[in-house]
């Protein structure tokens, strides 16, 4: 929203500067964006006086003046036709900024001639377009400042432009009037009172106005009154200047005259060409289908349910939003049907969002006007009209009833205060909404008409408040919730959260925060991608699916590194996946994604492609760190998007899976554009099983003083016998002695022979009441061998 | 005796190697040695001869011992010397490579506010963010008409044919954790909601998913006093600071009321924020009275309790604070970025330790 300084004043008296009319804006909840004030820039300026132009000496068209400053008498070269004896001028010096042409002056020579300085032009000075000579001015005295003649004698050139943000919920600071009166209730001035005219018709108006029974919720009520004989044309200059300073462009005196109450009232308001207008205006329905050229020459089509207003002809306007082309105003118009209407605010809203017209009159309608302003505005409209064009009233036709919007809430001063923080005495309280236009009853507060945000006792507490100045407002502690020290607060979901980013970033991993949508063939790729989860209204066909899985985002970041040449990737992310697209279908996962070497080339050969033991082992890290159980079965049968053979389910359970390791399928590699090897793991944090023992106690540390006893076995079996297997086979041949069982080398092939493969294992024993003698070891060492031949068909290796 | 003292003290200094000092060894102290065959002699002796003979032989012999000795080493050292100086390493190449991790930002000032409003006894909550329509917008006083609705650029999810319920959103700030913390705990209640939002925009200074930080207390007394002491208390911990002025400026928020937008003092030099100092304001949050209406959404009496809210961007106080220049950037995972601008995985913000290093 915006106006000028002058625009104001026509409501507000005051004296107070734009600066101080800026603040108090911002603090009363109308933010200042931007003051434009003209005279800024202006007033280094000076007025001077040619005293002599002499032809110069080297140049058809420049001209040799000598002007009479404060300064004394300075010579000038200006090259304007109009630079002659005897004309005020405004002067820039050496030193001076002028904005017009951005250059701060200097002392120069043009064609071999000195010049001090120079005569401005209008468009040198961003006061106009004017350039086709200096500016003349018809009075002022030479060293007067210019900004000072203009603020005298054109002060619309010099308004300033304020311009505020309007939260959704002031529709009355849409016009300067609802401005000037927060200004006024916060002491900035007095509110001028209120114009009120009424102007007789001199017959009745030829056009009438009805509203169909349907349509009786959607437009409260239409006014209308003919104007006949008016000379429409180009609007005066005062009236130019003001619609121009707030960026609209002046059309004709009688749209400009809606304009004007627009911006001055928040009152939309609509002028037909009732010369065009066939028969009588209805107000109703659309039935679905019907078109109208839009005052904006564009073509909109109606649903069905839209509120139209039509004549003999059809439709002639978007009721509320927009007038149709066919019946506006033009320069010929003679005849003008003016309305004035209060339309359902809701209806506004969701036809001007489905036609996808924003229109002043939309943004006002929706928001809400004054219902009550309805009648006198049709009569200040006839007045203006009247003073810019001539013609004869009509009477007023008027359809349906003016809504009765009053109501009332009780103040509660001590709530106020309560809510507040703040000590704001009663009777200011009461001044406050008095100044505001409410009407006090009592500790009953009525609304004013033009307020159709204030719903509640709340609403009595903003407004007493911002009105106070919510800057005054000085901290007061909270109690803390307990005495003493602060309890912990994150959740076991939460710290398991955070121990996992730490952990993974303790292993090398940096974190990416990636998008929650991808684009569909990402998706599909890891198991989304259906329309459950899609966007109705994408942004980019990159981003029109929730992610089903966090792998493809890393895999595009991986992408997109390595096209910048970094090849060696450790990225994770800890973050949501989406299952489905109800709000509990999310969950939570902590993804890791290894491409390329373990690290750069290296003297010591240390360097070597990721493989899958990688990432398990980072997967067993940050497992262990968020307290998942150490005994784990490693399962296949993984999701397509990994390697089918080289990949494990960390499962406690055939149903419950607490992440997966593996290698990327290689196709799935191709498709995101990866350049391998790629290795990644998963894990699902809330998939963990909570802590049994809520206790910080540890369990008694049993470290026993015997000698241990390791012995290496190796084992001949079937390639595709698993290591686990083996593993806790021979665990099982004694749980009291064995300590430990470690897979120490795997060979495959060779003299073994095809499909065999030997692996070898430490076993440690660990005696707990005395030390192990030769054939006690020997008989767990058969033992072994037995429960392993059993699990595997493996035999020890010759 | 003396000669025979000074020939072997003269031989072991001379030996060259370890193999000639054991020749030696065996030639003076070995079993037929020498001296050893001397001390032999000593039983042949009279005791008298004997006693001056005895402790003579027996200092020879431990003299010759110790010059072994010393010799041994002497010779060992020099070895090992003409061992070490082959062994020269180039200790300028460089060390094995050991990958180092990052915390991203987001994460870590998300961690720095949690750190700060446990202390205040603030909890952490937390809630979907594909969310249904009611709890986005009708529960926070947003109806459907409503004009902020069109304002916030609304994610909107796929609605099957047939199903006509209204389509869920993803979430456009985290204001629907309010709602749900309060039918989950009700009243009194102090909780933060920090995590993902999303709004159809996308410039320079937008993305389509950004991060905020919601707070809410309620009890039966909390006012709007309060909510400016505990962002107060908030800034001047998060930024380090000793002192800050906040302004409080009238706004509206229709799911609070009054409303206010939050200013902080700072100043802007050579393009480096100063927080506390200076001429200019730096919008940071929005904030207010939690509106009756929402507590009544919530489950809450709003007769009964009363309390404040606020909601500021995670992205946008990690920029000012590390002066990061670009919201993008965040998402973009470009590896240098990650560890310029990422943390240690030991930066663990905390109250005693501080939050930045």
């Amino acid at each position: 929203m915006k106006f000028t300084l002058s625009w104001l004043k026509d409501h507000l008296e005051t004296e107070a500067s734009v600066d101080e009319i800026a603040e108090a804006l911002t603090d009363l909840g109308l933010e200042v964006e931007d003051i434009i004030n003209p005279l800024d820039k202006l007033k280094n300026f000076t007025l001077a006086k040619v005293k002599s132009a002499k032809q110069h000496p080297d140049a058809d068209r420049l001209r040799v003046c000598m002007v009479e400053t404060d300064e004394g008498e300075k010579q000038i070269v200006c090259g304007a036709p109009n630079a002659r004896e005897g004309i005020t001028v405004v002067l820039a010096k050496p030193g001076d900024y002028v904005p017009g042409i951005d250059v701060t002056l200097s002392v120069g020579k043009i064609r071999g001639v000195e010049s001090h300085g120079m005569m401005a032009s209008e468009r040198e000075l961003e006061l106009s377009d004017e350039h086709d000579g200096i500016i003349e001015l018809p009075s002022g005295e030479v060293g007067q400042s210019f900004a000072d003649w203009l603020a005298e004698n054109e002060p619309a050139k010099v308004d300033p432009v304020i311009e505020i943000a309007i939260t959704p919920n002031r529709p009355d600071a849409l016009g300067v009037r609802g401005i000037a009166r927060d200004l006024a209730a916060r002491g900035m001035g007095t509110l001028k009172p209120a114009k009120d005219v009424h102007i007789e018709g001199e017959f009745p108006s030829p056009i009438n106005v009805t509203i169909d029974e349907d349509t009786r919720d959607g437009c409260y009520v239409f006014a209308g009154r003919l104007i006949r004989g008016v000379q429409n044309g180009p609007s005066p200059q005062w009236l130019q200047d003001r619609l121009k300073a707030i960026g609209l462009r002046p059309i004709s005196k009688l749209v400009d005259v809606t304009n004007f109450f627009t911006f001055d009232q928040n009152r939309p308001l609509h002028v037909f060409d009732a010369g065009k207008v066939k028969g009588d205006l209805r107000i109703h329905r659309a039935k679905g289908g019907e078109t109208l050229v839009g005052l904006d020459e564009k073509e909109y089509t109606f649903s069905e349910g839209q509120i139209v207003i039509s004549d003999d002809q059809g439709i002639e306007s978007i009721a509320g939003i927009m007038g149709g082309l066919e019946t506006g105003c033009t320069m010929e118009t003679t005849d003008v049907f003016l309305e004035a209407a209060v339309w359902n605010h809701i209806q506004i809203a969701y036809t001007g969002r489905a036609l996808k017209i924003n229109s002043d009159a939309r943004y006002r309608n929706e928001r809400g006007i004054d219902p009550a302003f309805n009648m006198p505005a049709i009569e200040l409209a006839t007045q203006m009209i009247m003073e810019l064009c001539g013609g004869e009233p009509s009477s007023v036709v008027v359809a349906g009833e003016v809504p009765d919007v009053s109501r009332a809430y009780k103040l509660d001063p001590a709530r106020v205060i309560s809510l507040v923080g703040m000590d704001i005495p009663e009777a200011e309280q009461r001044q406050t909404l008095t100044k505001l236009g409410f009407r006090l009853e009592g500790n009953m507060a009525h609304v004013p008409s033009w307020r159709p945000d204030v719903m509640g006792e709340a609403d009595l507490v903003e407004e007493v408040a911002r009105i106070a100045s919510l800057t005054k407002l000085k901290g007061k502690p909270m109690r803390r919730t307990q005495d003493g020290v602060p309890k912990p607060i994150l959740s076991l979901h939460q710290r398991r959260e955070q121990a996992a980013r730490r952990t993974c970033a303790s292993l090398g991993y940096n974190e990416c925060v990636t998008y929650s949508f991808i684009d569909r063939a990402s998706a599909a790729l890891f198991g989304g991608g259906d329309d459950a989860t899609m966007l109705e209204n994408p942004i980019s066909s990159e981003m029109s699916h929730m992610r089903p899985d966090l792998l493809p985002g890393l895999m595009q970041a991986a992408a997109r590194n390595q096209a910048r040449g970094m090849s060696d990737l450790a990225l994770f992310e800890v973050g949501p996946a989406f299952h489905g697209g109800e709000p509990e279908e999310q969950h939570l996962q902590v993804t890791g994604l290894l491409v390329g070497r373990s690290g750069p080339k290296d003297v010591h050969g240390a360097s070597r492609p990721v493989d899958a033991f990688d990432a398990k082992a980072d997967a067993e890290a940050i497992l262990a760190a968020i307290g998942a159980p150490a005994k784990v079965q490693i399962l296949r049968g993984g999701p397509a998007w990994w390697h089918p053979g080289r990949h494990g389910k960390i499962c406690l359970g055939p149903k419950k899976v607490l992440g997966i390791f593996g290698e990327i399928h290689p196709k799935v590699l191709k498709a995101m554009d990866v350049k391998g090897p790629a290795v990644a793991f998963t894990i699902w944090p809330d998939e963990v099983p909570a802590p049994r023992n809520q206790s910080a106690t540890r369990a008694a540390l049993e470290a026993s003083d015997l000698q241990a006893v390791e012995r290496d076995f190796a084992f001949v079996v079937d390639a595709d016998v698993e290591a686990l297997t083996l593993v806790n086979a021979a665990a099982g041949a004694d749980k009291q002695l064995i300590d430990s069982v470690r897979v120490f080398d795997e060979f495959i092939g060779g003299s073994l022979g095809e499909g065999k493969k030997s692996l070898a294992i430490t076993v440690r024993l660990q005696p707990t009441d005395q030390t192990l003698k030769e054939k006690e070891i020997e008989a767990v060492a058969a033992k072994i061998v037995e429960k392993v031949q059993k699990a595997t068909g493996g035999v020890l290796r010759g | 005796m003396d000669d025979l003292r000074d020939k072997y003290i003269a031989l072991i200094a001379e030996a060259g190697d370890e193999a000639a000092l054991e020749d030696l060894r065996v030639q003076a102290v070995g079993k037929k040695g020498e001296i050893s065959l001397k001390m032999r002699e000593l039983g042949k002796m009279s005791p008298e001869e004997r006693q001056v003979m005895g402790p003579k032989l027996n200092a020879l012999k431990d003299e010759i011992n110790s010059a072994l000795a010393a010799k041994k080493e002497a010779l060992e050292d020099a070895a090992l010397d003409e061992r070490l100086r082959a062994e020269w390493l180039d200790v300028t190449l460089p060390a094995r490579d050991r990958r180092s991790g990052t915390i991203h930002p987001i994460s870590q000032v998300t961690e720095e506010v949690t750190a700060i409003f446990a202390d205040m006894g603030f909890a952490v909550a937390e809630g979907p963010q594909i969310e249904s329509d009611w709890h986005n917008f009708d529960a926070l006083n947003i109806p459907g008409h409503h004009p902020a609705r069109a304002e916030m650029d609304t994610f909107y999810m796929h609605r099957a044919e047939g199903d006509n319920r209204p389509p869920h959103v993803l979430r456009t700030h985290t204001s629907p954790v309010q709602i749900r913390s309060m039918e989950l705990a009700g009243a009194p209640i102090r909780v933060i909601c920090p995590g993902r939002v999303y709004r159809a925009d996308y410039d320079q200074t937008h993305t389509p998913m950004f991060h905020q930080v919601e707070g809410l207390a309620l009890d039966t007394d909390i006012s709007m006093a309060n909510l400016k002491w505990t962002l107060e208390e908030f800034v001047k911990a998060f930024f380090e600071v000793d002192d800050v002025e906040l302004r409080f400026r009238a706004s509206h928020f229709p799911f609070t009321e009054p409303s206010a937008e939050v200013d902080i003092r700072c100043s802007w030099e050579g393009g480096q924020l100063k927080v506390g100092e200076g001429d200019d304001w730096l919008e940071i949050l929005g904030s207010g009275m939690v509106h009756p209406k929402v507590l009544e959404a919530g489950g809450i009496d709003p007769n009964v309790h009363q309390g404040f809210a606020f909601g500021m961007g995670i992205d946008r106080i990690a920029m000012l604070k590390y002066g990061i220049p670009d919201l993008r950037a965040f998402f973009d995972s470009d590896l240098r970025w990650l560890r310029h601008y990422g943390f240690a995985s030991l930066d663990v913000p905390t109250l005693h330790g501080g939050l930045s290093r």
